[in-house]
């Protein structure tokens, strides 16, 4: 399955061995540390989410005061802008490493390393 | 029609077209055309998302549903937040960082085949379609309430004005239109918003207290259930919203528009930001539609709840904001449709006519009159679908753009970043099967099939439960995506290895 690299070098020969950057531990951490940081987060929201719509159609719980005539329900959904706009924020900080992650891979691999002439 | 919303609306045509005018000046090559360039800054971009997504459906559509029944109408504002993340979480970045101008230019990225391109125009254009056309007949009917004027005089003047945006100005006319656009409509949520508060002494308890005692349903207004009360419905209308803004053509083109992926990031969240706070407000135009305006005035202007925001703007400020909100909504109509032709245009030249039949060998030239000649017939196509789709329910064929956007794009973009094995066949079979099982499912569904006449398209039973198939449509794309996959005994890990580092590294060669 895998042709090595006589297919790659054949159509361009300023082409970074891409293979070798992949395999690389400074690519593999970035890549380690976005799963680590993205797979949990996306879990959580969608769980968040789904819940209200879930619980609104199977419960009844929810309609409960919380706050004079305004129910839980309103409070949950009111959680979830608060959840999307905190998850933003917390997004382009991590986002922040990452780049500077990218960048090192560009300057160190991409650039010189990685590149077969 | 007083002389108010007749003049706010000749100067919103005026500035429109006088942005056009600038934008044709600068549009020189068809990466102007097509993405402006790549030039635009993250706010501007992310204002300018804002504006291409916020559509009519959103600002009178939820403000009616909420105005008539209380939390479910706060749904689709959820849902259309939320949607958000997916884009910022999982696909911004990498499409950003793998495409030029569609979509399908980010998955040719890893498969440089036509059968792949072709189908990913396939359900661009299927999906652009379904969108415009709700977007043209709910223009006309509310230009049509709004102005008095028809039907169908109304479809042609915001045919004609979003036709003049893209064949001239392309995507540096449409991002200004939009961009215009989005700050109209924001400035007058928050004048409704504050005057809404003002009346409830900025109490959100009182407010809240209030609409329980004003509308028909009494107390059942504030709880869930009222709009609906089948849960798998629910939940599967869901999931198209969450999923199908990540798969909407017309929003992701906009991430082209910026120069690398750190950009699009800010554009998300500029983007994110506003149209939170837009949905947050939509909750005081409906609770206040429902206190100041009532229910029976609302259902007696159109069924739909469509007037509930004109109308509250009406009874709070008058007919002075009753016109500008109404010119807002005009301007809201005509910067959506804009974008839209603009990413049909480009699945029909870029896609099909510049990389499937002439090989990616156009001359720049040959490929901006493409665009252009593509432009004009997506408008009419779409200008001539509209004059007869004028009985079709607007919100379900937004529902089912997102519904197919989520099943047939959703899975090809996810795989192709994320998915080593995932090859040719793979990505063919996950568009084709979601896009042709949401359409199927679609046309057995009670949006199609009611018993009762004149309810539906067809009298008869449904065959199919779920008005919005996006529960069993979204699982099979992926599915269909996986299954081809594991038939094809092709997989390209050079290709893929090029593709992951690029999409997070933004390297490019």
């Amino acid at each position: 399955m895998r042709n090595e690299n006589q297919q790659m070098e054949g159509h361009d020969e300023k082409k970074p061995d891409y293979v070798k950057v992949v395999n690389s531990n400074q690519f593999k951490k970035l890549m380690h540390n976005k799963k680590k940081f993205i797979v949990p987060l996306t879990v959580f929201f969608m769980i968040f989410y789904f819940l209200l719509p879930i619980l609104t159609s199977y419960t009844t719980f929810l309609n409960k005061p919380a706050f004079g005539d305004i129910s839980w329900v309103w409070l949950f959904a009111f959680a979830q802008f608060i959840m999307t706009w905190v998850l933003c924020t917390i997004y382009v900080k991590k986002a922040a490493t990452f780049d500077k992650q990218a960048d090192q891979i560009i300057e160190d691999q991409l650039k010189k390393g990685g590149t077969t002439k | 029609m007083n002389v108010t919303v007749v003049v706010l609306f000749l100067a919103i045509v005026l500035l429109t077209l006088v942005i056009t005018y600038f934008a044709a000046k600068r549009t020189q090559t068809t990466g102007d055309f097509y993405t402006a360039g790549g030039e635009l800054t993250g706010w501007q971009n992310g204002i300018a998302i804002a504006g291409d997504y916020l559509s009519a459906a959103s600002f009178l559509g939820i403000a009616g549903s909420i105005a008539l029944f209380g939390f479910d109408g706060f749904f689709y504002s959820i849902g259309f937040l939320i949607a958000y993340l997916v884009v910022l979480f999982l696909v911004a970045e990498p499409l950003r960082n793998l495409g030029k101008y569609t979509l399908a230019d980010m998955i040719n990225s890893r498969f440089d085949a036509k059968k792949v391109r072709g189908a990913a125009a396939l359900s661009t254009i299927t999906i652009v379609t379904f969108y415009m056309i709700a977007q043209l007949v709910g223009a006309g009917a509310l230009i049509q309430l709004l102005f008095g004027i028809d039907y169908w005089i109304a479809v042609l003047i915001v045919g004609v004005m979003m036709t003049v945006y893209v064949l001239f100005g392309g995507m540096i006319a449409t991002s200004w239109v939009q961009i215009t656009k989005a700050i109209l409509l924001m400035a007058g949520m928050v004048i409704i918003s504050f005057l809404v508060l003002l009346k409830f002494n900025f109490n959100l308890s009182t407010m809240f207290t209030e609409v329980k005692t004003v509308t028909s349903h009494g107390a059942d207004y504030l709880k869930p259930g009222l709009q609906y009360t089948q849960p798998l419905g629910t939940i599967s209308l869901m999931l198209a919203l969450v999923l199908g803004t990540s798969g909407l053509p017309h929003i992701l083109m906009r991430f082209f528009t910026v120069n690398n992926a750190k950009t699009a990031r800010s554009s998300v969240i500029t983007a994110t930001w506003t149209i939170g706070i837009f949905y947050v407000l939509t909750l005081f135009l409906g609770f206040g539609a429902a206190a100041f305006v009532g229910d029976e005035k609302i259902l007696a202007a159109n069924p739909g709840g469509n007037m509930a925001a004109p109308l509250l703007a009406q009874a709070l400020g008058g007919d002075i904001l009753f016109a500008f909100i109404s010119a807002v909504a005009f301007a809201t109509i005509l910067a959506v449709v804009a974008g839209l032709v603009l990413s049909g245009a480009s699945a029909f030249a870029h896609d099909l006519y510049g990389q499937i039949i002439k090989k990616g060998k156009a001359s720049d030239k040959q490929q901006m009159l493409a665009a252009r000649y593509a432009s004009l017939a997506v408008s009419v196509f779409a200008i001539l679908l509209a004059l007869f789709a004028q009985s079709l329910n607007v919100a379900f064929l937004v529902s089912l753009a997102f519904c197919i956007a989520a099943s047939a794009n959703l899975p090809v973009i996810l795989y192709t970043v994320y998915w080593k094995r995932f090859n040719t066949a793979g990505a063919v079979t996950a568009m084709l099967t979601g896009l042709f099982s949401a359409l199927i499912l679609v046309s057995l569904s009670p949006s199609v099939f009611s018993p009762i006449e004149g309810a539906a398209l067809f009298v008869g039973d449904p065959i199919f439960p779920l008005d919005n198939p996006a529960l069993i449509s979204v699982p099979l794309g992926f599915l269909g995506g996986y299954i081809g996959t594991k038939f094809s005994k092709e997989a390209d890990m050079e290709r893929y290895a090029e593709v992951k580092v690029r999409a997070n590294t933004g390297y490019s060669e």
